[in-house]
């Protein structure tokens, strides 16, 4: 029982992480209908900014934490969104109207780009950081074996609703939020209509990459180790928590998220851990299979 | 009115999408030899009628049966391909589709997928050059330049079927359709966007295969003039639901078409004609 | 925001104003990494900072584009003073380092070439030299098309003989060719079919552990080994492609992403079979019809250099293994021209155009995806075969996501469904690279960036044309491709 517990707050806390990532894929889906396939390493380039901005604010008192968090929140959002804005730049904007594939690979490539590009300017080797936020609560203890709750689990649980709660605002009741919807159903009417569609796609991109850079920090702070390869299973896996929550809904997102971190936490606890990318990479392909809306999506009638 | 089983049968066709009743219990046959017309206004169920008849859909409920050679084959329960296939329907689309970037002559070939296929020994033969393939493959190739030669197309047989006009594209399309080798043949508004010279050659092509041919057809068509001149029976559906069903002239009469196309305003419906 | 380039030229007010938002935004993208970096320190990680290269890249990026604005108007010859300028400050090594220099260099040399086009050609179309440049490239290429396909393949089979060929080259080429191999047979799965692979590498893994397990456990040779191989390969890909293929598009690309992805974890994780990520070695080698390339071989039996009583050398080792892939992947090839123009390969070529049109005319897209999948995957078990018979050792480590990745690459960027746009492909992603093995840090980057740059130069790919499988007239032109 304890221990079941303790997996499952570790689950949800990794779940609303993957939820912050795949948010990102679902926005952007929604918008283009293509897969961003380097979204995965601008979750990573969110990390290395947190990790960078942690460093440069350098040691503080207990007081000044959630300050010095603030500010590498929003270092880190706004530099990863410039990476998230060159990326459309770069890689989508130009093949707009081009064949899929073409999209598909440039964005490969970029990804490979950025992977390599910061493994060059950081290093290969992994980075480690103190936490910064320590201790916790202790949840229950029995026979030795203490199910905690430590207040960084708390924040990403806190932050992440928080922002899910935010971007569902700006999508639902807001100009920016309108014309992202409207380009998602037909681009050129929306361009017709006078909506900027190439700003909005844009946008789209920036806060996509806004939000990874809250995962990557939330990473940086929770496990404090990243490295340049993280972008790589954690984007499949995020990819698979939108497709699993329904590709286009951004709760779906968040829910996906949570039940991958959830299974993901069980899995490793009750089966092994050597396996749990294949219990991921499993759930895909009999969600892909049996509900391809997922489970908030709504479902597609194919137009004949 | 006929004494013997149609060839196609509809019975209770329903479909419903999510809570949308889109065909509602509509019955009809269509006849050997015959040109059977669905009209009805833009949102009256016809190409949803299509969908279920060529596998796209799965109907809610009812029974569509195809009878030919002595076989019944019950559509609702096949793949779409083998419907194509086993069933022999053939259909067009609204849009038109077909294989843009091959060949005119490519398009035709396709559509005797089947035949070449089990010529080509499911490719193993073909492959190491055994079996009659190539005769098999000349032989398609001579039922491709008939079609070409009866729709006007013989000169583009080695041009990309997107670098074709508009209206060559449709009749392309036809052309596929009849490839395939069908007992029944759908077409989904084949006249839509022809100038009246290309209606006038579509109306002669569509007796033509009916008569010489002896293949069946559905047709739905919002060209009136085209509509009554050349089918022996029509099928009317508004909002679902079927409101009249005989041969034109009793059609033309009937005071529920009158009021379901005037209250439309329909500009190209029964009131222009 | 930045105004695209191919916009007219502004005032030199808007040029350099445009030039200051984008060296602007390099900096906000540079400042993280190249800005900064962490070491380890006592406890933990501190920061060090490059500030003499960050500024280096924000001066190069206003300049650059400030040069490539100008370039576009009245002040060409500026501009090109301008890069000519830049290029020399790189060359003479006034930067803060090398990687700074050789940007700065290339930069310089756009923006000098560029401005001097521009300038020379006066007043013409404003905006239209580059577009002219890559189009007049094309057309050259597009005549001298025909003839490449043969040159390439007297070339391939002579190689081995020509006087500046050494045995790095030859390495080289047997690496290039491994690639090709593996670029024709995806290209039947993405290039013909349509269907978008991106765990290709599953198959490639299949076919080299098949022959390592079957070498290891049974003794079997690479000749026995090899239809199993491909064999073994074909049936995962109806094993994996039949629950998968009715998805579409991008939903198929990552679930066979996470197929490719979970072979490789059972191979690391399955110690007991695969002896985890050490890997398996002492795989044989290939012999010559029975013949091996040993300098002593086993007693009573002869070796390839005393049959035909040659001195001996480990060179015809590495010819045998040349010729083997070399006539490994023209069988790919030939396979492909012939099924092309059989229905199986027309209905896959019909189904990447429009799978509906091709239910409604009788064919079974799951079969027909099917054939292609398991065909795909059969020439991926082929070249996974030779692949370990060639290192004579396979780990987990080789068949890792980005070989898909390249592999895909090299057919889209080649063109989709071209034989010949594969090689090329090949060549370029993979050749070029290898040979400037002193830059092996900046290979991956220089990698990611090619498949951008070509895709968004050529996104049809670098041979786009198609020829018709079948043809009513009697002309022909060209050669297979």
């Amino acid at each position: 029982m304890e221990y079941f517990l303790q997996q499952l707050i570790n689950g949800i806390t990794l779940g609303a992480i993957y939820g912050l990532i795949a948010i990102g894929y679902t926005m952007v889906y929604g918008i283009i209908g293509m897969i961003n396939f380097a979204h995965g390493e601008i979750y990573m380039i969110g990390a290395f900014i947190a990790l960078g901005t942690i460093l440069a604010i350098g040691p503080v008192g207990a007081g000044a934490v959630v300050l010095a968090i603030l500010l590498a929140l929003l270092v880190a959002m706004m530099l990863t969104a410039t990476y998230g804005w060159m990326l459309e730049r770069v890689a989508y904007r130009p093949l707009r109207g081009a064949p899929r594939l073409a999209a598909l690979i440039s964005a490969i490539g970029m990804s490979i780009l950025l992977q390599n590009y910061v493994q060059l300017t950081q290093g290969a080797r992994v980075k480690t950081l103190q936490p910064l936020v320590a201790g916790g609560f202790t949840l229950m203890e029995h026979d030795g074996f203490e199910v905690s709750l430590s207040y960084m689990q708390i924040l990403i649980v806190v932050a992440t609703i928080a922002l899910m709660t935010i971007f569902t605002l700006v999508i639902t009741r807001t100009a920016l939020g309108r014309a992202q919807r409207a380009c998602e159903q037909d681009s050129t009417m929306a361009a017709l209509v006078g909506i900027n569609v190439d700003r909005t796609i844009a946008l789209t991109f920036v806060m996509g990459a806004a939000l990874a850079a809250v995962a990557g920090l939330m990473v940086t702070l929770y496990y404090g180790v990243i490295d340049f390869f993280i972008g790589f299973v954690a984007g499949i896996k995020a990819f698979t928590a939108a497709v699993f929550g329904g590709i286009g809904s951004i709760p779906g997102a968040i829910l996906g998220g949570l039940l991958i971190g959830l299974i993901e936490a069980f899995w490793s606890g009750y089966f092994s851990i050597e396996y749990k990318d294949v219990a991921a990479f499993s759930i895909l392909v009999l969600v892909l299979l049996f509900r391809p809306t997922g489970l908030l999506g709504r479902p597609e009638v194919e137009k004949v | 009115m006929n004494a013997s089983p149609p060839l196609l049968d509809v019975s209770n066709l329903t479909i419903r999408f999510g809570g949308l009743l889109a065909v509602d219990a509509v019955s009809f046959r269509a006849d050997d030899r015959a040109i059977t017309a669905i009209i009805g206004p833009n949102g009256a169920g016809k190409t949803t009628v299509f969908n279920c008849l060529t596998g796209f859909y799965r109907p809610s409920s009812g029974a569509l049966a195809l009878r030919h050679g002595g076989q019944s084959f019950a559509l609702e329960a096949m793949p779409d391909h083998r419907i194509a296939a086993e069933a022999r329907l053939a259909r067009t689309f609204q849009n038109i589709r077909l294989f843009p970037q091959m060949t005119v002559l490519e398009n035709l070939i396709l559509a005797q997928h089947r035949t070449l296929m089990r010529a080509s020994g499911y490719t193993i033969l073909a492959l190491v050059g055994l079996g009659g393939y190539a005769r098999a493959e000349r032989a398609a190739v001579e039922r491709a330049r008939f079609w070409l030669d009866r729709v006007g197309l013989l000169a583009h047989a080695d041009d990309e079927a997107a670098s074709l006009a508009y209206g060559d594209q449709r009749r392309l399309e036809i052309a596929r359709a009849m490839c395939t080798d069908p007992v029944l043949l759908c077409l989904d508004e084949p006249a839509a966007g022809l100038n009246a010279r290309e209606t006038g050659a579509l109306s002669a092509l569509l007796g033509e295969i009916r008569d010489d041919h002896g293949v069946a057809i559905l047709l739905i068509e919002h060209d009136m003039a085209l509509v009554m001149a050349i089918s022996d029976r029509i099928v009317v559906l508004e909002y679902g639901r079927k409101i009249a069903d005989g041969p034109p002239s009793a059609v033309r009469a009937d005071p529920a078409v009158i009021a379901a196309y005037l209250g439309t305003g329909d500009s190209d419906g029964m009131a222009a004609v | 925001m930045a105004r695209p380039l191919s916009a007219p030229a502004g005032t030199l007010r808007r040029e350099v104003s445009d030039a200051l938002v984008f060296a602007l935004i390099a900096t906000a993208l540079a400042l993280p990494f190249i800005g900064i970096y962490t070491v380890p320190a006592t406890a933990g990680l501190r920061l060090a900072t490059r500030l003499p290269d960050l500024v280096a890249i924000a001066g190069l990026a206003f300049v650059g584009r400030l040069g490539l604005g100008l370039a576009r108007g009245p002040w060409a010859a500026g501009a090109a003073v301008l890069g000519l300028a830049v290029a020399a400050i790189g060359w003479v090594g006034l930067l803060p380092s090398r990687e700074v220099a050789v940007f700065a260099i290339a930069a310089g040399l756009v923006v000098l070439i560029r401005g001097a086009m521009r300038a020379a050609r006066g007043s013409a179309e404003p905006g239209a030299g580059r577009r002219t440049g890559a189009d007049a490239l094309a057309d050259g290429a597009a005549r001298l098309l025909p003839y490449l396909g043969p040159v390439l393949f007297v070339v391939a089979l002579v190689l081995p003989f020509l006087p500046f060929v050494d045995r790095r080259l030859l390495d080289l080429a047997i690496l290039v060719l491994t690639y090709v191999m593996l670029g024709w047979g995806l290209n039947i799965v993405v290039g013909l079919a349509g269907l978008l692979d991106l765990g290709y590498v599953a198959f490639y893994a299949v076919g080299a552990y098949s022959f390592a397990l079957l070498a290891l456990h049974f003794d079997w040779g690479f000749w026995a080994c090899l239809p199993l191989a491909g064999l073994f390969a074909a049936l995962f890909g109806i094993l994996l492609g039949f629950p998968v293929l009715r998805l579409r598009g991008d939903y198929l690309a990552i679930v066979t992403l996470g197929f490719g992805e979970m072979i490789r974890i059972v191979l690391v994780n399955w110690t007991s079979l695969t002896n985890g990520p050490n890997g398996i070695s002492g795989i044989p080698r290939p012999s010559f019809f029975g013949l091996e390339f040993t300098r002593e071989p086993q007693p009573g039996t002869q070796s390839f250099h005393q049959f035909f009583g040659l001195e001996f050398s480990t060179l015809h080792r590495v010819i045998f293994l040349y010729y083997l892939i070399l006539v490994l992947a023209l069988v790919t090839n030939f396979f492909t021209l012939r099924i092309r123009r059989l229905p199986l390969g027309r209905a896959w070529e019909a189904l990447r155009e429009d799978e509906i049109a091709c239910r409604a005319i009788g064919i079974n897209p799951t079969n027909t995806k099917l054939a292609a999948f398991a065909i795909g995957a059969m020439f991926g078990g082929f070249a996974g075969t030779f692949f370990a018979a060639r290192q004579t050792f396979v780990s987990p480590e080789s068949f890792t996501f980005i070989e898909s990745a390249i592999i895909l690459a090299i057919v889209v960027l080649g063109g989709m469904g071209s034989q010949l746009g594969v090689v090329l492909a090949a060549l370029l992603l993979i050749g070029i690279p290898e040979w400037f093995r002193e830059l092996q840090d900046y290979r991956m980057i220089a990698f990611g960036a090619a498949m951008v740059a070509v895709m968004i130069w050529r996104p049809r790919g670098l041979l786009a044309v198609r020829e018709p499988t079948i043809r009513l007239g009697r002309r022909r032109r060209g050669a297979p491709s």
